[in-house]
């Protein structure tokens, strides 16, 4: 597949580490957060940890839309197909993410809600053709990458003149999350936070470009290297982050030029820009309450708002007190360093949002990485095959 | 976050739709978010939208650079 | 250990969701924690997909049951009908034993086409010439309109196990070789690019076949050589391979680069964020060899028609942690994990 086997290259990655472990000095840690979930992914999947030096680290962060969807918002979705009748369209993601009352998406359709999935906002528009008699809600989730989809979604159910149709929209930003980062609680305690840089989002940034994240390179002195989702991507950034760490430069600078320019998809944000607006405030599972984070829905388009056409009032629902995913998704603590990991909380029974889905920090390193953190060795009585 | 993947335009259909294909699939999505695209181009595609265009130069100037990093690093590149 | 269930059942108020039917571990709670203790036997207890019965005359016979829901009915390379009579020839096949007569029940639901019906029970008359193996006796059951989807079939089969060949899911010893009889995927991909809101175009065809030819000539091949044979159906290769793991305590170390995947499956895996590794299969098998026996095997696999492209994909290991992990082909090693339950397609 073009565009993506040649940057799966293993002898070329090797070779980035190797220039990695020369570039790296010897006497100090690097520390840097991957922000999206997607990188987290490649990651884990990939094994880019192996190939990285001892000394740099990488931290995953919450740039996990399913991870940070309150279990507030999943109660709304499910009342809307279990007391409202509603046929609800999601995307698989969100599925098994578990709710209150032991519920969950998933769940709630084996107790008679008409919950379906779909692979995107179009499905759930033909879905509302072709129910007039139904209610249809679209459960949108999602980064800035997923948020112009959606806003077309509604636009075109407007110029349709759509009257069965709406969406609960739960899209957040990125450029909050990271800022609510860079200003935790952890700050004040180390006085700084404890991050090198950042590695920046790859799909966000084709829609939003590169230009949002120099605000965080120049207040907060922090490098940004914005990196394509192929593991070769993610080795060369962290190698452009290694090398602004050493010269003491903290700039935005752009490993995915293929798909990324400065200013980004200007229709797209457009389009957004005409359906949405900034929401004060929004709830964060494992962050809290982040100003201006969120969208909503623009007055122009009420009747496509799901809130306000079933007028929904939203509940905070708290997380379990063992859960340390607060920490986990602002990089000052590990999943191994959580009690509860991979003994209460599996991706079975995910009781935060780390483990909920496979892109969260807890949920990749039980999948991928546990295998080291047990002390025996695995031997292999036969030498591994050529 | 975003899965999404870059495939390559092969028609244009009425509705701002398109066919892509990738490793011989062939799927309808939507390129109202990319209105200059044409056919032959990449695409990326994200929930059944085209978010963005691959440009053709910048992935060949991406990949001479891994290959130039390739040819000046130690030839001693093992796993540790 | 991984097969502990965090969280029992919940017997008084629990439902059954999707999960349940996924073939992974929420799968495997609801038959350990509720249909083993209830039925109760040894044989049942070995978790096998089929029994092996020792008769009163000597020698073993093997009965294996299977039911068919698939949706939809009609898909390229198949139908509900082929499926049901493949799937459960190959189980019997799995035991190491001959088929020799199939069983099939149908529930319609009221409503059904009877073109439909006649196209599914000429598909299985077909299936079931085509493999030697005659479906002797049936039922029929109608429920009402809304009550069914169509149809769904249940096949059971029984055959007999040739002396000298025991093959089981606990028989796997560290050192022993795993093969893979082909391409992974096929089938789940041809399934799902007929799915409503996920359709896409492709000249891919499930790969549902009967498979007892070949482990005769498996078994032929290397006598005793052969101690496991499965085929990853639902749950895909990475949760037969955990299962097996599991019932032979041992690990396991594959080669990612070994595992054949046609690239349409690896471009529609990409597409949806599905991993091939736990993507259905209906016409595949997994053996694993005493690592003397390997070359032989192999060699009887690519030299018959449905296991052409065989190939060695890995080797057990002594693991007390029962393991599943991979090198990749980037150069890192990952675990190959069991999945929970349904695997989805994502946006993430």
């Amino acid at each position: 597949m073009k565009y993506i086997d040649e940057f799966r290259d293993g002898d070329i990655a090797r070779k980035i580490g190797a220039r990695l472990r020369e570039e790296a000095l010897p006497e100090r840690q690097y520390s840097f957060m991957e922000f999206c979930g997607g990188h987290t992914h490649a990651i884990s999947r990939y094994g880019i940890a192996e190939l990285l030096p001892a000394n740099v680290r990488m931290v995953h962060g919450p740039g996990c839309p399913v991870c940070v969807l309150p279990i507030g918002r999943i109660d709304l979705a499910i009342q809307l197909a279990l007391e409202r009748g509603a046929i609800v369209c999601t995307y698989g993601d969100t599925m098994r993410v578990p709710a209150s009352d032991n519920l969950s998406l998933v769940r709630a359709k084996a107790r008679g809600g008409d919950i379906r999935m779909v692979y995107s906002g179009a499905d759930a528009l033909e879905i509302a053709r072709r129910e007039p008699d139904r209610e249809v809600v679209f459960f949108a989730i999602g980064f800035e990458t997923t948020t112009p989809p959606t806003a077309l979604t509604i636009r075109l159910a407007k110029d349709e003149g759509l009257k069965n149709f709406s969406v609960l929209c739960c899209h957040v930003l990125t450029p909050s999350a990271i800022t609510h980062i860079l200003e935790s609680p952890e700050v004040r305690q180390f006085g700084t936070v404890p991050l090198d840089g950042f590695v920046g989002p790859a799909h966000v940034s084709i829609v939003i470009g590169s230009a949002p994240y120099e605000h965080f390179s120049q207040e907060y002195r922090k490098p940004v290297v914005i990196a394509g989702f192929e593991p070769l991507d993610v080795m060369q950034a962290v190698l452009m982050l290694v090398r602004q760490v050493n010269e003491g430069r903290a700039e935005v600078e752009n490993e995915f030029t293929r798909a990324v320019s400065r200013d980004g998809n200007l229709h797209a944000q457009a389009l957004v820009s005409e359906v949405f607006e900034l929401r004060p405030s929004f709830e964060w599972r494992g962050l809290g309450e982040v100003p201006y984070s969120a969208l909503k829905i623009r007055p122009a388009f009420a009747e496509f708002d799901a809130e306000r056409r079933f007028g929904l009032g939203y509940r905070a629902v708290p997380d379990n007190k063992a859960c340390e995913c607060g920490a986990i998704l602002r990089g000052v603590k590990k999943p191994t360093d959580c009690k509860i990991f991979g003994t209460v909380c599996t991706p079975e029974n995910p009781v935060g949002s780390c483990m909920v889905s496979s892109e969260g920090a807890c949920a990749a390193h039980y999948s991928y990485g546990r295998f080291r953190d047990i002390p025996v060795r695995v031997e292999t009585a036969c030498p591994v095959l050529p | 976050m975003c899965l999404a993947i870059p495939t390559r335009l092969i028609e244009i259909r009425p509705g701002a739709q398109a066919i892509v294909e990738l490793g011989g699939i062939r799927k309808q999505i939507s390129i109202a978010l990319v209105p200059d695209a044409v056919v032959g181009d990449y695409v990326i595609v994200h929930v059944g939208h085209a978010i963005g265009q691959i440009d053709p130069e910048e992935a060949e100037r991406t990949l001479q650079m891994f290959g130039e990093l390739a040819q000046l690093a130690t030839p001693t590149g093992k796993l540790h | 250990m991984k097969k502990d269930y965090i969280r029992p059942l919940d017997i008084k108020h629990g439902r059954i969701d999707m999960n349940h039917g996924a073939g992974g571990r929420a799968s495997a709670q609801l038959i350990d924690e509720l249909f083993k203790p209830a039925f109760a036997n040894e044989w049942l207890a070995q978790g096998n997909d089929g029994a092996a019965l020792p008769i009163p005359q000597g020698g073993k016979m093997v009965v294996a049951t299977d039911a068919h829901v698939i949706s939809p009915l009609f898909f390229p390379g198949g139908d509900i009908g082929s499926l049901s009579v493949h799937g459960t020839v190959n189980d019997v096949a799995m035991c190491g034993a001959k088929p020799l007569y199939l069983s099939a029940s149908f529930i319609l639901e009221e409503g059904f086409p009877l073109a439909d019906l006649k196209r599914i029970v000429d598909s299985m008359a077909a299936a079931a010439r085509e493999a030697g193996v005659p479906v002797v006796t049936g039922d029929t059951k109608v429920v009402e309109q809304g009550k069914g989807d169509g149809v769904f079939i249940s096949t059971t089969g029984i055959g007999l196990v040739p002396m000298g060949v025991d093959v089981s899911g606990s028989n796997a010893r560290p050192g022993d070789v795993i093969l893979l009889s082909g391409t992974i995927g096929d089938h789940g991909v041809a399934v799902l690019s007929q799915r409503e809101s996920l359709e896409f175009e492709t000249t891919l065809q499930s790969d549902s076949a009967a498979l007892h030819g070949l482990v005769a000539a498996m078994l032929d091949a290397a006598p005793g050589g052969v101690r496991v044979l499965r085929d990853p159906t639902r749950g895909g290769l990475a949760t037969t391979l955990n299962e097996i793991a599991g019932q032979s305590k041992a690990g396991m170390l594959l080669d990612e680069a070994a595992i054949p995947v046609k690239p349409q499956v690896d471009a529609a895996c990409e597409l949806l964020g599905l991993d091939p590794l736990y993507v259905a299969n209906e016409g595949k098998l997994v053996a694993i060899c005493a690592p003397e026996a390997a070359d032989a095997v192999l060699a009887a696999m690519r030299a018959h028609p449905r296991g052409a492209e065989a190939v060695r994909i890995g080797t057990v290991t002594e693991d007390p942690h029962r393991f599943v992990q991979m090198d990749t082909r980037f150069g890192g090693r990952r675990v190959v994990d069991w999945l929970s339950g349904e695997q989805l397609p994502r946006i993430c």
